[in-house]
């Protein structure tokens, strides 16, 4: 049987636990689901939803201007490489949020600083996916290229990037994700906007099926975006494995 | 800065429930990681509900334990585990599912039992893996706890930082911050070291 | 005849109802004692039939049967040669070669002793302790066919044991072959595409056709090996077994 219908034994299981009233915070499935409905048509939703995927996207756009093509320079120039490399490292594993009270101290309370919180939390991944991307090239093609005579722009925009592909998308997923948290998180700790309210509002007035229900949203969110992703990732694999 | 006792106080604090948590999670899930990579049915069950897990935001969710288990230790244990869980399992998973084929088969061919397959080649194979996995649930770990402290009720670092903040001097915050990162990025880099050690 | 294999057929269902008949309906006997070599070009089902005489692949249709009995796995009277190697990467050579014995429980003393007998007829010998990534890929199959050895199987079962060597290296690797196979009784089924390796080496040549494989012919080379290996290459017997060959198999690339 497919792995996905797991799921539906999943949300059985959390219908009769809730049902059973397990725990104080564990609503039944079903009562989730109409939670669901009830709050996605609303106006309150519907802002916050702008504000959060406002905020999601900026960060985004950024981390993919400025991490793709960071990425090609670290991979392509040496000292660039040696230079940053350590940097990107060490904060593609760090605990970016630890960076947020700076930035609400740099950068102020509000919106900008939750941009600037998913632009941090994604670009790393991005540029590091690009570098290894861009360095594991397949160098025989690179050569072809040149004894065909091609240009440095036509190396980059014909071949190499292209011959990197699968390994920058494969960055770019992960950045998504981290992208979302990054939203999460900074709409939590800086300015409590958009989802990032809700989720406040929800759990202090312990409005739990409401509260779910935004979870599964912004999980199902997450989950469409990194899917998505991987599905033009896999449009690319094709030629990955005869690389 | 901060040489005087409450940077070291601080990490004191915060590394109990960080250790805790990993280590609670590394057993655990390393266990459930094998059991998924073993056993279809436990694959079937649990693949789906690990990849979500892995793509979710579970930040959302740190503050509800709050009302679950009040402003202890607890809760940020439980916030580390719930963060270094999924690819700890995740990395165990794919450790056993990995095994080469043809490994498979030669210990067929001399006539193996299942058990000598998973003992003597299917673990031995999955151990890289696994301690990748271990290395990235730490850093998960990090995050983890350090949202909790910035979230839950400020202890240990990231109390220091918000009382930093609060009172606006802002080079010693900077610098329990920078502390952070610098703790988070040796340690793991000297796991990684361990790791190509341990497995060339 | 010490295997014989009767009316063996074996399909592969690609899960879309396509199916592949990779062998159809194929008999084959191989005396005692001898190197019985299976050769063809790709996709004509020589592995997947070695493989279902190993017991590795369940078959279709048929039967194999082995000093007379029919088995439907592995067993301790055949023992295989991987094409890989197959080798555990993070045991020593003295471990892998014991690896047989080891699973059959004999104690630890015992076998490292009867692996270091193979693993000095293999020439290894002072390998020991090596790791497979320390060794060229010809002592790696070096220790692959050691193994194999070391477990006093009737049957050594080969697939393409030298196609991922050099050139070089895989000429000393047969004619070593043949001097090991002088001093144990062993029997050798063997898989291989190429056409020199077969004529040089074997008893008997089963000439396989692909799609669905089916045996088209048997050869029996004529050549004498008690001779040096350069002179056997230079036989007019060894010469035309392998134009005969070509022959026949150069219908079906």
């Amino acid at each position: 049987m497919k792995m996905v219908f797991s799921l539906i034994v999943w949300a059985v299981l959390w219908e009769i636990a809730g049902r059973l009233k397990l725990s104080t915070i564990v609503p039944p499935f079903s009562a989730v689901i109409e939670a669901m409905f009830e709050i996605a048509p609303t106006e309150k939703f519907g802002k916050a939803a702008i504000i959060t995927l406002r905020s999601f996207g900026l960060g985004m756009l950024f981390a993919l201007l400025i991490g793709i093509p960071l990425g090609i320079v670290m991979a392509r120039v040496r000292g660039v490489g040696r230079l940053l490399g350590m940097w990107v490292n060490i904060f593609v594993s760090a605990p970016i949020s630890a960076l947020v009270p700076i930035l609400m101290a740099v950068v102020g309370i509000g919106e900008t600083t939750v941009v600037v919180t998913v632009f941090l939390f994604a670009v790393f991944v991005i540029t590091l996916d690009t570098q290894v991307g861009i360095t594991h090239a397949d160098r025989s093609l690179v050569e072809m290229g040149r004894s065909f005579g091609a240009t440095r722009s036509q190396l980059y925009s014909k071949i190499l990037v292209w011959s990197a592909l699968p390994e920058i998308l494969a960055g770019v997923r992960l950045g998504a994700i981290r992208g979302v948290k990054g939203v999460v998180i900074g709409q939590l700790l800086v300015a409590i906007i958009g989802v990032g309210e809700l989720f406040e509002v929800y759990s202090n007035n312990f409005l739990m099926e409401e509260f779910w229900a935004l979870v599964v949203i912004v999980f199902l969110f997450a989950f469409a975006i990194s899917e998505a992703i991987a599905a033009l990732e896999r449009r690319v694999e094709y030629y990955a494995a005869s690389r | 800065m901060l040489r005087d006792g409450s940077l070291g106080k601080a990490y004191l604090i915060t590394a109990q429930p960080l250790l805790l948590g990993v280590a609670l999670c590394g057993v655990a899930g390393i266990a459930f990681g094998i059991g998924m990579g073993l056993s279809r049915t436990v694959e079937w069950l649990s693949l789906p509900v690990i990849i979500i897990l892995q793509a979710a935001p579970m930040a959302a969710i740190i503050p509800l334990l709050t009302y679950m288990y009040g402003i202890g230790l607890t809760s940020k244990v439980l916030a580390v585990i719930m963060l270094a869980a999924p690819v700890i399992v995740m990395n165990s998973y794919k450790g056993i599912r990995n095994t080469p084929p043809s490994l498979l088969q030669m210990c067929r061919s001399f006539q193996g039992t299942r058990a000598q397959e998973v003992l003597k080649i299917v673990l031995p194979h999955a151990a890289a893996l696994i301690f990748t996995g271990l290395r990235l649930g730490l850093a998960m770990g990090f995050i983890g706890i350090v949202i909790a402290e910035l979230l839950i009720t400020p202890t240990g670092i990231g109390d220091l930082i918000s009382y930093h903040s609060s009172t606006a001097d802002y080079s010693k915050m900077f610098a329990t911050i920078a502390s952070v990162v610098a703790v988070a990025a040796i340690s793991l880099h000297l796991l990684q070291l361990l790791e190509r050690r341990l497995f060339p | 005849m010490i295997v014989e294999v009767r009316n063996v057929s074996k399909t592969y269902d690609n899960g879309r109802g396509e199916e592949t008949h990779a062998l159809r309906d194929v008999n084959l006997t191989f005396p005692k004692g001898q190197l019985s070599t299976l050769l063809g070009p790709s996709g004509c089902g020589k592995t997947t039939l070695l493989k279902i005489i190993a017991g590795l692949i369940p078959r279709n249709a048929g039967e194999v049967l082995v000093k007379g009995k029919p088995v439907d796995g592995p067993g301790p009277e055949r023992a295989f040669v991987f094409q890989d190697f197959a080798l555990l990467p993070w045991a020593t050579v003295l471990r892998n070669v014991a690896f047989g014995l080891e699973l059959r429980g004999m104690p630890r003393p015992e076998r490292e002793q009867v692996a270091r007998k193979y693993i000095a007829e293999v020439g290894l010998k002072g390998f020991e302790q090596r790791y497979p990534a320390q060794l060229s890929g010809g002592m790696r199959q070096r220790v692959g066919l050691a193994r194999a050895l070391a477990v006093d199987a009737d049957i050594i079962l080969m697939d393409e044991p030298f196609s991922s060597v050099d050139e070089q290296t895989r000429r000393k690797f047969q004619e070593d072959l043949l001097d090991l196979l002088r001093h144990h009784q062993k029997t050798v089924i063997f898989v291989t595409h190429s056409i020199e390796e077969a004529a040089y080496l074997s008893d008997q040549i089963a000439l396989l056709s692909p799609r669905p494989g089916r045996v088209s012919k048997i050869v029996r080379p004529n050549v004498d090996h008690s001779r040096s290996p350069d002179e056997i290459r230079r036989d007019q017997g060894y010469l035309d077994t392998v134009d005969e060959i070509w022959g026949m198999l150069r219908q079906y690339v």
